[in-house]
Protein backbone atom coordinates (compact mmCIF):
# COMPACT_ATOMS: atom_id res chain seq x y z
CA UNK A 1 0.00 0.00 0.00
CA UNK A 2 1.45 3.42 -0.91
CA UNK A 3 2.35 5.73 1.98
CA UNK A 4 -0.16 8.40 1.11
CA UNK A 5 -2.96 5.86 1.40
CA UNK A 6 -1.78 4.76 4.85
CA UNK A 7 -1.62 8.39 5.97
CA UNK A 8 -5.07 9.02 4.55
CA UNK A 9 -6.51 6.01 6.38
CA UNK A 10 -4.82 6.88 9.68
CA UNK A 11 -5.85 10.53 9.45
CA UNK A 12 -9.42 9.74 8.46
CA UNK A 13 -9.91 7.10 11.16
CA UNK A 14 -8.41 9.36 13.80
CA UNK A 15 -10.79 12.18 12.93
CA UNK A 16 -13.80 9.83 12.71
CA UNK A 17 -13.16 8.42 16.19
CA UNK A 18 -13.12 11.89 17.77
CA UNK A 19 -15.97 13.17 15.62
CA UNK A 20 -18.28 10.38 16.86
CA UNK A 21 -18.82 11.49 20.45
CA UNK A 22 -18.55 15.22 19.67
CA UNK A 23 -20.91 14.85 16.74
CA UNK A 24 -23.38 13.23 19.12
CA UNK A 25 -23.32 16.37 21.24
CA UNK A 26 -23.79 18.47 18.11
CA UNK A 27 -26.91 16.42 17.31
CA UNK A 28 -28.25 16.37 20.88
CA UNK A 29 -27.72 20.05 21.49
CA UNK A 30 -28.73 21.13 17.98
CA UNK A 31 -25.42 22.75 17.25
CA UNK A 32 -25.10 21.77 13.58
CA UNK A 33 -25.29 25.37 12.41
CA UNK A 34 -22.78 26.36 15.07
CA UNK A 35 -20.34 23.76 13.75
CA UNK A 36 -20.91 24.92 10.20
CA UNK A 37 -20.15 28.50 11.16
CA UNK A 38 -16.88 27.54 12.82
CA UNK A 39 -15.91 25.49 9.77
CA UNK A 40 -16.48 28.44 7.48
CA UNK A 41 -13.88 30.43 9.37
CA UNK A 42 -11.15 27.90 8.61
CA UNK A 43 -10.05 29.61 5.41
CA UNK A 44 -9.63 32.83 7.37
CA UNK A 45 -7.41 30.81 9.69
CA UNK A 46 -5.32 29.67 6.73
CA UNK A 47 -4.72 33.22 5.53
CA UNK A 48 -3.90 34.39 9.04
CA UNK A 49 -1.42 31.55 9.24
CA UNK A 50 0.24 32.69 6.03
CA UNK A 51 0.24 36.30 7.18
CA UNK A 52 1.86 35.54 10.54
CA UNK A 53 3.97 32.77 9.08
CA UNK A 54 2.88 30.18 11.64
CA UNK A 55 1.84 26.56 11.26
CA UNK A 56 -1.41 26.43 9.30
CA UNK A 57 -2.96 23.70 11.45
CA UNK A 58 -2.30 25.84 14.49
CA UNK A 59 -3.66 29.03 12.92
CA UNK A 60 -6.86 27.25 11.85
CA UNK A 61 -7.36 25.92 15.39
CA UNK A 62 -6.76 29.39 16.82
CA UNK A 63 -9.19 30.94 14.35
CA UNK A 64 -11.97 28.39 15.06
CA UNK A 65 -11.52 28.68 18.82
CA UNK A 66 -11.46 32.47 18.56
CA UNK A 67 -14.69 32.51 16.56
CA UNK A 68 -16.30 30.14 19.07
CA UNK A 69 -15.42 32.57 21.87
CA UNK A 70 -16.81 35.51 19.89
CA UNK A 71 -20.03 33.57 19.28
CA UNK A 72 -20.41 32.73 22.96
CA UNK A 73 -19.99 36.42 23.80
CA UNK A 74 -22.40 37.58 21.09
CA UNK A 75 -25.07 35.06 22.08
CA UNK A 76 -25.44 36.91 25.37
CA UNK A 77 -26.95 39.91 23.60
CA UNK A 78 -30.58 39.61 22.62
CA UNK A 79 -30.74 41.96 19.63
CA UNK A 80 -30.01 39.38 16.95
CA UNK A 81 -31.33 35.82 17.12
CA UNK A 82 -28.71 33.11 17.36
CA UNK A 83 -29.41 31.53 13.97
CA UNK A 84 -29.23 34.94 12.26
CA UNK A 85 -25.99 35.61 14.06
CA UNK A 86 -24.57 32.26 12.98
CA UNK A 87 -25.61 32.90 9.40
CA UNK A 88 -23.92 36.28 9.40
CA UNK A 89 -20.76 34.91 10.94
CA UNK A 90 -20.54 31.81 8.74
CA UNK A 91 -20.67 33.54 5.41
CA UNK A 92 -18.79 36.62 6.52
CA UNK A 93 -15.97 34.44 7.81
CA UNK A 94 -15.83 32.49 4.56
CA UNK A 95 -15.90 35.67 2.47
CA UNK A 96 -13.28 37.32 4.66
CA UNK A 97 -11.14 34.25 4.19
CA UNK A 98 -11.52 34.32 0.38
CA UNK A 99 -10.82 38.07 0.24
CA UNK A 100 -7.80 37.71 2.51
CA UNK A 101 -6.41 34.88 0.40
CA UNK A 102 -6.77 37.07 -2.71
CA UNK A 103 -5.32 40.21 -1.10
CA UNK A 104 -2.35 38.38 0.34
CA UNK A 105 -1.83 36.69 -3.00
CA UNK A 106 -1.49 33.35 -1.30
CA UNK A 107 -1.24 30.44 -3.69
CA UNK A 108 -3.60 27.90 -2.21
CA UNK A 109 -5.57 25.10 -3.73
CA UNK A 110 -8.96 26.47 -2.81
CA UNK A 111 -10.75 23.25 -3.69
CA UNK A 112 -8.69 21.26 -1.22
CA UNK A 113 -9.70 23.62 1.60
CA UNK A 114 -13.35 23.64 0.59
CA UNK A 115 -13.77 19.91 0.00
CA UNK A 116 -10.80 18.36 1.73
CA UNK A 117 -7.72 16.62 0.49
CA UNK A 118 -7.70 13.35 2.32
CA UNK A 119 -5.12 11.78 0.04
CA UNK A 120 -2.66 14.61 0.77
CA UNK A 121 -2.54 14.03 4.54
CA UNK A 122 1.07 14.32 5.67
CA UNK A 123 2.81 12.80 8.71
CA UNK A 124 2.79 16.29 10.19
CA UNK A 125 -0.99 16.45 9.77
CA UNK A 126 -1.23 13.09 11.53
CA UNK A 127 0.65 14.60 14.45
CA UNK A 128 -1.97 17.36 14.71
CA UNK A 129 -4.89 14.98 14.25
CA UNK A 130 -3.73 12.51 16.89
CA UNK A 131 -2.34 15.13 19.29
CA UNK A 132 -5.54 17.17 19.15
CA UNK A 133 -7.72 14.07 19.05
CA UNK A 134 -6.23 12.49 22.15
CA UNK A 135 -6.49 15.78 24.06
CA UNK A 136 -10.15 16.15 23.04
CA UNK A 137 -11.01 12.56 23.97
CA UNK A 138 -9.31 12.87 27.35
CA UNK A 139 -11.27 16.02 28.16
CA UNK A 140 -14.48 14.36 26.98
CA UNK A 141 -13.85 11.38 29.24
CA UNK A 142 -13.09 13.64 32.17
CA UNK A 143 -16.14 15.84 31.68
CA UNK A 144 -18.54 13.18 30.37
CA UNK A 145 -20.93 13.28 33.34
CA UNK A 146 -21.34 17.08 33.51
CA UNK A 147 -21.60 17.22 29.71
CA UNK A 148 -24.45 14.73 29.79
CA UNK A 149 -26.03 16.59 32.69
CA UNK A 150 -26.19 19.92 30.84
CA UNK A 151 -27.49 18.13 27.74
CA UNK A 152 -30.36 16.55 29.67
CA UNK A 153 -31.34 19.75 31.45
CA UNK A 154 -29.20 22.79 32.18
CA UNK A 155 -31.23 23.97 35.18
CA UNK A 156 -31.15 20.58 36.83
CA UNK A 157 -27.41 20.45 36.23
CA UNK A 158 -26.99 23.91 37.76
CA UNK A 159 -28.95 22.98 40.89
CA UNK A 160 -26.79 19.89 41.23
CA UNK A 161 -23.64 21.98 41.25
CA UNK A 162 -22.44 21.80 37.64
CA UNK A 163 -20.81 24.99 36.36
CA UNK A 164 -23.08 25.14 33.32
CA UNK A 165 -21.54 28.10 31.42
CA UNK A 166 -18.05 26.67 31.83
CA UNK A 167 -18.99 23.18 30.63
CA UNK A 168 -20.92 24.67 27.71
CA UNK A 169 -17.90 26.78 26.76
CA UNK A 170 -15.57 23.81 26.94
CA UNK A 171 -17.88 21.79 24.69
CA UNK A 172 -17.87 24.60 22.11
CA UNK A 173 -14.08 24.81 22.22
CA UNK A 174 -13.76 21.05 21.80
CA UNK A 175 -16.00 21.23 18.74
CA UNK A 176 -13.88 24.08 17.40
CA UNK A 177 -10.70 22.03 17.78
CA UNK A 178 -12.21 18.97 16.13
CA UNK A 179 -13.47 21.04 13.21
CA UNK A 180 -10.05 22.58 12.76
CA UNK A 181 -8.28 19.21 12.66
CA UNK A 182 -10.99 17.58 10.54
CA UNK A 183 -10.78 20.24 7.84
CA UNK A 184 -7.95 18.41 6.11
CA UNK A 185 -10.14 15.32 5.71
CA UNK A 186 -13.41 16.52 4.22
CA UNK A 187 -12.87 20.24 3.77
CA UNK A 188 -14.62 23.14 5.44
CA UNK A 189 -17.88 22.82 3.50
CA UNK A 190 -18.36 19.17 4.45
CA UNK A 191 -17.05 18.97 8.01
CA UNK A 192 -20.42 19.27 9.69
CA UNK A 193 -21.61 16.20 7.81
CA UNK A 194 -18.78 14.13 9.29
CA UNK A 195 -19.97 15.26 12.73
CA UNK A 196 -23.70 14.79 12.36
CA UNK A 197 -24.36 12.01 9.82
CA UNK A 198 -22.59 9.19 11.73
CA UNK A 199 -24.13 10.39 15.02
CA UNK A 200 -27.61 10.59 13.53
CA UNK A 201 -27.17 7.12 12.02
CA UNK A 202 -25.98 5.70 15.35
CA UNK A 203 -29.09 7.08 17.06
CA UNK A 204 -31.10 4.42 15.27
CA UNK A 205 -29.45 1.60 17.22
CA UNK A 206 -28.46 3.28 20.49
CA UNK A 207 -30.30 3.05 23.79
CA UNK A 208 -27.83 5.06 25.86
CA UNK A 209 -25.73 8.12 25.09
CA UNK A 210 -22.56 6.07 25.38
CA UNK A 211 -23.75 3.59 22.76
CA UNK A 212 -24.58 6.47 20.43
CA UNK A 213 -21.20 8.16 20.90
CA UNK A 214 -19.24 4.96 20.26
CA UNK A 215 -21.57 3.88 17.48
CA UNK A 216 -21.06 7.23 15.76
CA UNK A 217 -17.29 6.68 15.92
CA UNK A 218 -17.65 3.23 14.36
CA UNK A 219 -19.97 4.47 11.60
CA UNK A 220 -17.56 7.35 10.96
CA UNK A 221 -14.68 4.89 10.57
CA UNK A 222 -16.70 2.75 8.17
CA UNK A 223 -17.47 5.88 6.15
CA UNK A 224 -13.79 6.74 5.94
CA UNK A 225 -12.88 3.21 4.82
CA UNK A 226 -15.70 3.18 2.27
CA UNK A 227 -14.93 6.67 1.03
CA UNK A 228 -11.24 5.99 0.52
CA UNK A 229 -12.07 2.74 -1.29
CA UNK A 230 -14.48 4.57 -3.57
CA UNK A 231 -11.85 7.17 -4.26
CA UNK A 232 -9.17 4.54 -4.88
CA UNK A 233 -11.15 2.33 -7.23
CA UNK A 234 -13.34 4.86 -9.02
CA UNK A 235 -11.15 7.94 -8.80
CA UNK A 236 -13.82 10.00 -7.04
CA UNK A 237 -12.89 12.96 -4.78
CA UNK A 238 -12.08 11.48 -1.37
CA UNK A 239 -13.84 13.95 0.98
CA UNK A 240 -17.21 13.88 -0.78
CA UNK A 241 -16.93 10.09 -1.16
CA UNK A 242 -16.66 9.76 2.63
CA UNK A 243 -19.80 11.85 3.04
CA UNK A 244 -21.67 9.82 0.41
CA UNK A 245 -20.77 6.54 2.16
CA UNK A 246 -21.89 7.90 5.54
CA UNK A 247 -25.16 8.98 3.96
CA UNK A 248 -25.61 5.47 2.55
CA UNK A 249 -25.02 3.99 6.02
CA UNK A 250 -27.50 6.47 7.50
CA UNK A 251 -30.19 5.51 4.98
CA UNK A 252 -29.46 1.79 5.41
CA UNK A 253 -29.80 1.99 9.21
CA UNK A 254 -33.06 3.90 9.02
CA UNK A 255 -34.44 1.42 6.48
CA UNK A 256 -34.04 -1.42 8.97
CA UNK A 257 -37.38 -2.79 10.17
CA UNK A 258 -38.43 -1.11 13.40
CA UNK A 259 -38.27 -3.39 16.39
CA UNK A 260 -38.84 -0.92 19.15
CA UNK A 261 -38.12 2.75 18.84
CA UNK A 262 -35.87 3.74 21.64
CA UNK B 1 -43.13 33.28 60.59
CA UNK B 2 -45.70 33.31 63.32
CA UNK B 3 -44.80 30.13 65.14
CA UNK B 4 -41.59 28.96 66.71
CA UNK B 5 -39.94 26.09 64.85
CA UNK B 6 -38.91 22.84 66.33
CA UNK B 7 -36.78 21.85 63.39
CA UNK B 8 -33.51 23.28 62.26
CA UNK B 9 -33.73 25.65 59.32
CA UNK B 10 -32.29 24.69 55.93
CA UNK B 11 -32.81 27.95 54.08
CA UNK B 12 -33.77 31.42 55.25
CA UNK B 13 -34.89 34.19 52.95
CA UNK B 14 -34.76 37.72 54.27
CA UNK B 15 -36.46 40.58 52.41
CA UNK B 16 -35.79 39.18 48.95
CA UNK B 17 -36.67 41.45 46.03
CA UNK B 18 -36.53 40.75 42.33
CA UNK B 19 -37.52 42.82 39.31
CA UNK B 20 -38.04 41.69 35.74
CA UNK B 21 -37.72 45.03 33.97
CA UNK B 22 -40.52 47.18 35.36
CA UNK B 23 -42.17 44.21 37.05
CA UNK B 24 -41.56 43.95 40.76
CA UNK B 25 -42.03 40.18 40.81
CA UNK B 26 -40.85 39.39 44.31
CA UNK B 27 -41.50 41.98 46.99
CA UNK B 28 -39.78 41.69 50.37
CA UNK B 29 -40.17 37.94 50.61
CA UNK B 30 -39.06 36.50 53.91
CA UNK B 31 -39.59 32.87 54.76
CA UNK B 32 -37.83 29.82 56.09
CA UNK B 33 -37.61 26.20 55.05
CA UNK B 34 -37.09 23.56 57.68
CA UNK B 35 -35.88 20.02 57.96
CA UNK B 36 -38.66 17.45 58.10
CA UNK B 37 -41.28 19.97 57.11
CA UNK B 38 -43.38 20.20 53.95
CA UNK B 39 -43.77 23.79 52.83
CA UNK B 40 -46.13 24.56 49.98
CA UNK B 41 -46.13 27.77 48.00
CA UNK B 42 -49.50 28.65 46.61
CA UNK B 43 -50.75 31.67 44.76
CA UNK B 44 -52.57 32.70 41.59
CA UNK B 45 -51.02 32.49 38.12
CA UNK B 46 -48.19 34.95 37.66
CA UNK B 47 -47.81 35.50 41.39
CA UNK B 48 -44.10 34.70 41.26
CA UNK B 49 -44.21 31.16 42.69
CA UNK B 50 -41.81 29.63 40.19
CA UNK B 51 -39.61 32.73 40.31
CA UNK B 52 -39.35 32.38 44.07
CA UNK B 53 -38.36 28.73 43.77
CA UNK B 54 -35.79 29.60 41.12
CA UNK B 55 -34.30 32.18 43.49
CA UNK B 56 -34.16 29.57 46.25
CA UNK B 57 -32.47 27.12 43.88
CA UNK B 58 -29.88 29.73 42.92
CA UNK B 59 -31.03 29.86 39.28
CA UNK B 60 -31.91 33.54 39.66
CA UNK B 61 -30.10 36.17 41.66
CA UNK B 62 -32.30 38.51 43.69
CA UNK B 63 -31.83 42.27 43.29
CA UNK B 64 -31.71 42.69 47.04
CA UNK B 65 -32.19 40.70 50.20
CA UNK B 66 -30.34 37.83 51.79
CA UNK B 67 -30.55 34.12 51.29
CA UNK B 68 -28.95 31.96 53.92
CA UNK B 69 -28.39 28.29 53.16
CA UNK B 70 -27.14 25.64 55.51
CA UNK B 71 -23.60 24.82 54.49
CA UNK B 72 -23.29 21.79 52.18
CA UNK B 73 -27.03 21.80 51.65
CA UNK B 74 -27.88 19.12 49.11
CA UNK B 75 -30.97 19.88 47.09
CA UNK B 76 -32.96 17.31 45.14
CA UNK B 77 -34.79 19.23 42.47
CA UNK B 78 -37.73 17.90 40.52
CA UNK B 79 -38.45 20.27 37.65
CA UNK B 80 -41.98 20.90 36.45
CA UNK B 81 -41.26 18.95 33.30
CA UNK B 82 -38.23 17.53 31.67
CA UNK B 83 -38.17 17.52 27.91
CA UNK B 84 -35.33 15.31 26.79
CA UNK B 85 -34.57 15.75 23.11
CA UNK B 86 -35.73 12.75 21.06
CA UNK B 87 -32.28 12.51 19.52
CA UNK B 88 -30.85 11.76 22.97
CA UNK B 89 -31.12 8.02 23.67
CA UNK B 90 -31.81 7.55 27.35
CA UNK B 91 -33.22 4.73 29.43
CA UNK B 92 -34.69 5.28 32.87
CA UNK B 93 -31.74 3.41 34.34
CA UNK B 94 -29.14 5.57 32.58
CA UNK B 95 -31.05 8.73 33.48
CA UNK B 96 -31.09 7.81 37.18
CA UNK B 97 -27.36 7.11 37.04
CA UNK B 98 -26.73 10.73 36.08
CA UNK B 99 -27.94 11.79 39.54
CA UNK B 100 -24.62 10.90 41.11
CA UNK B 101 -22.41 7.88 41.60
CA UNK B 102 -24.93 5.34 42.71
CA UNK B 103 -25.09 1.57 42.47
CA UNK B 104 -27.80 -0.66 41.06
CA UNK B 105 -29.24 -1.34 44.49
CA UNK B 106 -29.74 2.34 45.28
CA UNK B 107 -31.41 2.85 41.92
CA UNK B 108 -33.76 -0.05 42.53
CA UNK B 109 -34.58 1.24 46.00
CA UNK B 110 -35.37 4.71 44.68
CA UNK B 111 -37.60 3.25 41.98
CA UNK B 112 -39.36 1.06 44.54
CA UNK B 113 -39.85 4.11 46.75
CA UNK B 114 -41.76 5.89 44.02
CA UNK B 115 -43.56 2.74 42.86
CA UNK B 116 -41.94 2.62 39.44
CA UNK B 117 -39.64 -0.40 39.69
CA UNK B 118 -40.89 -1.88 36.42
CA UNK B 119 -39.71 1.09 34.39
CA UNK B 120 -35.97 0.49 34.86
CA UNK B 121 -35.20 -0.56 31.28
CA UNK B 122 -37.76 1.69 29.60
CA UNK B 123 -36.79 4.47 27.25
CA UNK B 124 -37.40 7.84 28.84
CA UNK B 125 -39.19 9.00 25.69
CA UNK B 126 -42.03 6.53 26.20
CA UNK B 127 -43.11 7.42 29.71
CA UNK B 128 -46.53 8.81 30.53
CA UNK B 129 -46.80 12.10 32.42
CA UNK B 130 -47.28 10.40 35.76
CA UNK B 131 -44.47 7.91 35.17
CA UNK B 132 -42.10 10.72 34.24
CA UNK B 133 -42.97 12.59 37.46
CA UNK B 134 -42.16 9.49 39.48
CA UNK B 135 -38.86 9.00 37.69
CA UNK B 136 -37.95 12.66 38.29
CA UNK B 137 -38.80 12.20 41.94
CA UNK B 138 -36.72 9.02 42.12
CA UNK B 139 -33.79 10.88 40.62
CA UNK B 140 -34.14 13.69 43.13
CA UNK B 141 -34.20 11.08 45.93
CA UNK B 142 -31.05 9.39 44.66
CA UNK B 143 -29.11 12.50 45.58
CA UNK B 144 -30.07 11.82 49.19
CA UNK B 145 -31.21 15.42 49.54
CA UNK B 146 -31.60 17.52 52.66
CA UNK B 147 -34.21 19.50 50.81
CA UNK B 148 -36.53 18.26 48.10
CA UNK B 149 -37.79 20.98 45.77
CA UNK B 150 -40.80 20.09 43.65
CA UNK B 151 -42.20 22.46 41.06
CA UNK B 152 -45.84 21.46 40.57
CA UNK B 153 -45.11 17.78 41.12
CA UNK B 154 -48.53 16.54 40.06
CA UNK B 155 -48.80 18.35 36.74
CA UNK B 156 -50.28 16.17 34.03
CA UNK B 157 -51.26 13.47 36.52
CA UNK B 158 -54.87 12.37 36.96
CA UNK B 159 -56.66 13.01 40.22
CA UNK B 160 -56.03 9.61 41.81
CA UNK B 161 -52.42 9.76 40.76
CA UNK B 162 -52.18 13.22 42.31
CA UNK B 163 -53.37 11.95 45.67
CA UNK B 164 -50.91 9.09 45.47
CA UNK B 165 -48.04 11.41 44.63
CA UNK B 166 -48.85 13.72 47.53
CA UNK B 167 -49.04 10.72 49.85
CA UNK B 168 -45.75 9.53 48.47
CA UNK B 169 -44.13 12.89 49.15
CA UNK B 170 -45.43 12.87 52.74
CA UNK B 171 -44.10 9.37 53.20
CA UNK B 172 -40.70 10.32 51.84
CA UNK B 173 -40.55 13.18 54.31
CA UNK B 174 -41.50 10.82 57.15
CA UNK B 175 -38.95 8.22 56.18
CA UNK B 176 -36.04 10.45 55.26
CA UNK B 177 -36.69 13.47 57.44
CA UNK B 178 -35.78 15.84 54.61
CA UNK B 179 -37.39 19.19 54.08
CA UNK B 180 -39.80 19.56 51.18
CA UNK B 181 -40.67 22.67 49.20
CA UNK B 182 -43.52 22.40 46.72
CA UNK B 183 -45.29 24.72 44.37
CA UNK B 184 -48.88 23.93 43.83
CA UNK B 185 -51.69 25.27 41.76
CA UNK B 186 -54.44 23.09 43.02
CA UNK B 187 -55.64 24.16 46.37
CA UNK B 188 -57.59 21.39 47.96
CA UNK B 189 -55.42 18.35 47.36
CA UNK B 190 -52.23 19.90 48.55
CA UNK B 191 -53.60 21.23 51.80
CA UNK B 192 -54.06 17.76 53.25
CA UNK B 193 -50.42 16.84 52.86
CA UNK B 194 -48.61 19.99 53.85
CA UNK B 195 -47.36 21.36 57.15
CA UNK B 196 -46.79 24.92 56.20
CA UNK B 197 -48.35 27.06 53.52
CA UNK B 198 -46.90 30.24 52.06
CA UNK B 199 -49.45 32.08 50.02
CA UNK B 200 -47.85 34.62 47.72
CA UNK B 201 -48.96 37.21 45.26
CA UNK B 202 -45.60 38.92 44.62
CA UNK B 203 -45.43 39.45 48.37
CA UNK B 204 -46.22 36.98 51.13
CA UNK B 205 -49.96 37.35 51.70
CA UNK B 206 -50.12 34.98 54.57
CA UNK B 207 -48.35 31.90 55.82
CA UNK B 208 -48.73 29.25 58.47
CA UNK B 209 -50.70 26.06 59.02
CA UNK B 210 -53.08 25.12 56.24
CA UNK B 211 -56.03 25.68 58.58
CA UNK B 212 -54.69 29.03 59.63
CA UNK B 213 -54.07 30.15 56.05
CA UNK B 214 -57.46 29.12 54.74
CA UNK B 215 -59.13 31.26 57.37
CA UNK B 216 -56.95 34.25 56.69
CA UNK B 217 -58.86 37.17 55.14
CA UNK B 218 -56.11 37.86 52.59
CA UNK B 219 -56.33 34.27 51.43
CA UNK B 220 -60.09 34.54 51.01
CA UNK B 221 -59.52 37.73 49.09
CA UNK B 222 -57.00 36.09 46.78
CA UNK B 223 -58.86 32.91 45.99
CA UNK B 224 -62.43 34.03 46.63
CA UNK B 225 -64.88 32.74 49.21
CA UNK B 226 -65.59 29.69 47.09
CA UNK B 227 -61.99 28.61 46.92
CA UNK B 228 -61.40 28.96 50.59
CA UNK B 229 -64.62 27.18 51.45
CA UNK B 230 -63.68 24.28 49.24
CA UNK B 231 -60.45 24.04 51.10
CA UNK B 232 -62.08 24.22 54.47
CA UNK B 233 -64.53 21.53 53.43
CA UNK B 234 -61.77 19.39 52.04
CA UNK B 235 -59.50 19.53 55.01
CA UNK B 236 -62.26 18.00 57.14
CA UNK B 237 -63.28 15.46 54.59
CA UNK B 238 -60.42 13.15 54.00
CA UNK B 239 -61.79 10.11 55.77
CA UNK B 240 -60.67 7.81 52.99
CA UNK B 241 -58.71 7.86 49.79
CA UNK B 242 -58.35 5.79 46.68
CA UNK B 243 -55.37 4.31 44.97
CA UNK B 244 -55.09 4.45 41.19
CA UNK B 245 -57.45 1.48 40.79
CA UNK B 246 -60.15 3.16 42.83
CA UNK B 247 -59.66 0.97 45.88
CA UNK B 248 -59.80 2.58 49.29
CA UNK B 249 -56.37 2.77 50.84
CA UNK B 250 -56.39 1.50 54.43
CA UNK B 251 -55.95 4.15 57.09
CA UNK B 252 -52.51 3.03 58.27
CA UNK B 253 -50.96 3.38 54.80
CA UNK B 254 -51.82 7.00 54.50
CA UNK B 255 -50.18 9.98 55.99
CA UNK B 256 -52.67 12.20 57.64
CA UNK B 257 -51.97 15.85 57.82
CA UNK B 258 -52.99 16.11 61.44
CA UNK B 259 -50.07 14.03 62.69
CA UNK B 260 -47.66 16.75 61.58
CA UNK B 261 -49.71 19.70 62.62
CA UNK B 262 -47.11 20.98 65.02
CA UNK B 263 -44.27 20.59 62.58
CA UNK B 264 -43.80 24.17 61.59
Amino acid sequence: MPDFLIYALLGGLGVAIVAGPLGSFVVWRRMAYFGDTLAHSALLGVSIGFLLDINLNLSVIICCVGLALVLVALQRQRMVATDTLLGIMAHSALSLGLVAVALLEIRVDLMSYLFGDLLAVSPQDLFWIYGGGVAVLLLLKLLWQPLLAITINEELAHVEGVNVPLIRLILMLLIAVVIAIAMKIVGLLLITSLLIIPAAAARRLARTPEQMAIGAGVIGCLSILGGISLSWYFDTPAGPSVVVVSLALFIALYSLPTKQQT
Amino acid sequence: MNQPHRHEPLIKLDMVNLHFGQNHVLQNISTELHKGCITTIIGPNGAGKTTLVRVILGLLKPDSGNIWKESNLRIGYMPQKLQVDKTFPLTVERFLKTAQNCNQEQIQTALNDVGASLLLKQSIHHLSGGEMQRILLARALLRDPHLLVLDEPVQGVDINGQLELYNLISRIRDERGCGVLMISHDLHLVMASTDHVVCINHHVCCSGHPEHVTNDPSFTELFGIKGSEQLAVYSHHHNHRHDEHGNIIPENERTSSSSHKDCC
